[in-house]
């Protein structure tokens, strides 16, 4: 349950967004954060949690 | 990692005995994994706590989406609680009986639909029954809520010196709201270098008594974590007192349906009135739980109770530590 892993925005159409996880792409919805295209969120349960920098999570 | 375990020596150096514990499935299992705990000295113990969503789940709502399932009503669920013996049987038993449980990675596939969800989880994954609601969907709700069991086990018999912090919890909720406990604490993401490191740090806030949180997370945690998930988890859902596994009923630990019409516990209340539930007297998924004792001190462990046969909830989760410690090792 407190899997959550990393994703850019490749597009969004209202609040479901095309997101990439390095090759793989998956609809994530986007209503809980306010982002757009080219963010970075934080996914669980096919939600994004919170919009995050890119980064190198270690 | 040689240095890494001088660094957690040196950070322990002040200290006679410190108890510490973690409250999230995702640390125990990369904790496990990764043998983190035979780099801490032995005047440091690592215990984990009820941060296993399925595990604290009571063993009365598992029976309640039982009766609702062989009622002919649609349930919608995440997957570990299928295999968790309720009762009488598991959600999955039932489901091999012909009742209609739909396994669900996310509520984005069951939105408006005439599935009701069996909302498990804590504040990481509430939102999105938030959501579901929005989108008109029944929810039978047993979300928990992290800090009011932490607060309760520091209350408690165990002495607890400080915390690892959920760091996926905590980007919802936000760093700010640890601070309550009143207790040494480090939010920590889920790397075991990460891990190690936010133990280090805890250790050294150990050793100086400081009573604060130190966000050990902070590219993907903020202070006040996501307002908007928070705002409409509140607006949908109401906090209530809650019944945790092995702990008994805690006050103001876990969310309930605001809205009558979607809140299963009230559209069905006839069905659930009759819901009887005896835990497993030999199960001790509940000291587990609480961190008095290890999978391996239960008498059950890799006897009667494996994955493949699970007596309680803390075997058949992923994140359950009798799981985790069949499949990794023994904790101690």
């Amino acid at each position: 349950m407190c899997l959550a892993i990393p994703g850019k925005i490749v597009s969004v159409k209202d609040e479901i967004a095309l997101t990439d996880f390095g090759g793989i792409r998956k609809d994530i919805n986007i209503s809980l954060v306010d982002a757009k295209k080219g963010d970075w969120v934080l996914v669980h349960v096919g939600f994004a949690i919170q919009k995050i920098e890119k980064l190198d999570l270690d | 990692m040689k240095q890494t375990e001088a660094k957690i020596r040196n950070a322990a150096k002040g200290i006679s005995q410190a108890t510490i514990m973690e409250v999230c499935g995702g640390h125990t299992s990369v904790i496990m994994q990764y043998g983190l705990r035979k780099m801490l000295p032995e005047n440091v113990r690592l215990v984990s706590g009820p941060g296993c969503p399925v595990c604290v789940t009571s063993q009365h709502d598992i029976d309640c989406i039982l009766a609702l399932a062989l009622n002919k009503v649609k349930i919608a669920s995440y997957g570990d609680v299928l295999r968790v013996p309720g009762t009488r049987m598991s959600l999955d038993q039932a489901r091999s009986k012909g009742a209609d449980i739909k396994e669900i990675y996310s509520v984005n596939e069951i939105l408006g639909s005439d599935y009701v969800l069996f909302a498990i989880g804590f504040e990481t994954t509430a939102p999105m029954t938030a959501i579901a609601l929005k989108h008109k969907t029944e929810v039978y709700c047993a979300h928990k809520l992290m800090i009011p069991p932490m607060r309760a086990l520091l209350n408690g018999g165990l002495k607890i010196d400080g915390f690892i912090i959920p760091g996926h919890v905590s980007a919802v909720i936000g760093s700010n709201e640890w601070e309550i406990l009143n207790v040494p604490q480090v939010i920590s993401g889920f790397t075991p270098e990460n891990i190690l490191n936010s133990i280090e740090k805890l250790l050294i806030l150990i050793s100086r008594r400081k009573k604060i949180v130190v966000n050990n997370y902070d590219k993907v945690v903020f202070p006040d974590g996501n307002k908007k998930a928070k705002k409409i988890m509140l607006d949908y859902m109401r906090v209530v007192d809650s019944e945790w596994r092995g702990m008994g009923n805690i006050p103001l630990s876990g969310l309930d349906v605001k809205n009558p019409k979607y809140n299963a516990k009230r559209k069905y209340a006839d069905i659930l009135a009759n819901v009887k539930s005896k835990e497993s007297s030999d199960c001790r998924c509940g000291d587990v739980l609480r961190g008095i004792i290890c999978p391996e001190d239960c008498a059950l462990f890799r006897n009667s109770c494996t994955p493949k046969s699970p007596k309680g909830a803390c075997m058949v989760s992923a994140e359950g530590s009798c799981n985790i410690a069949y499949r990794y090792g023994l904790i101690r």
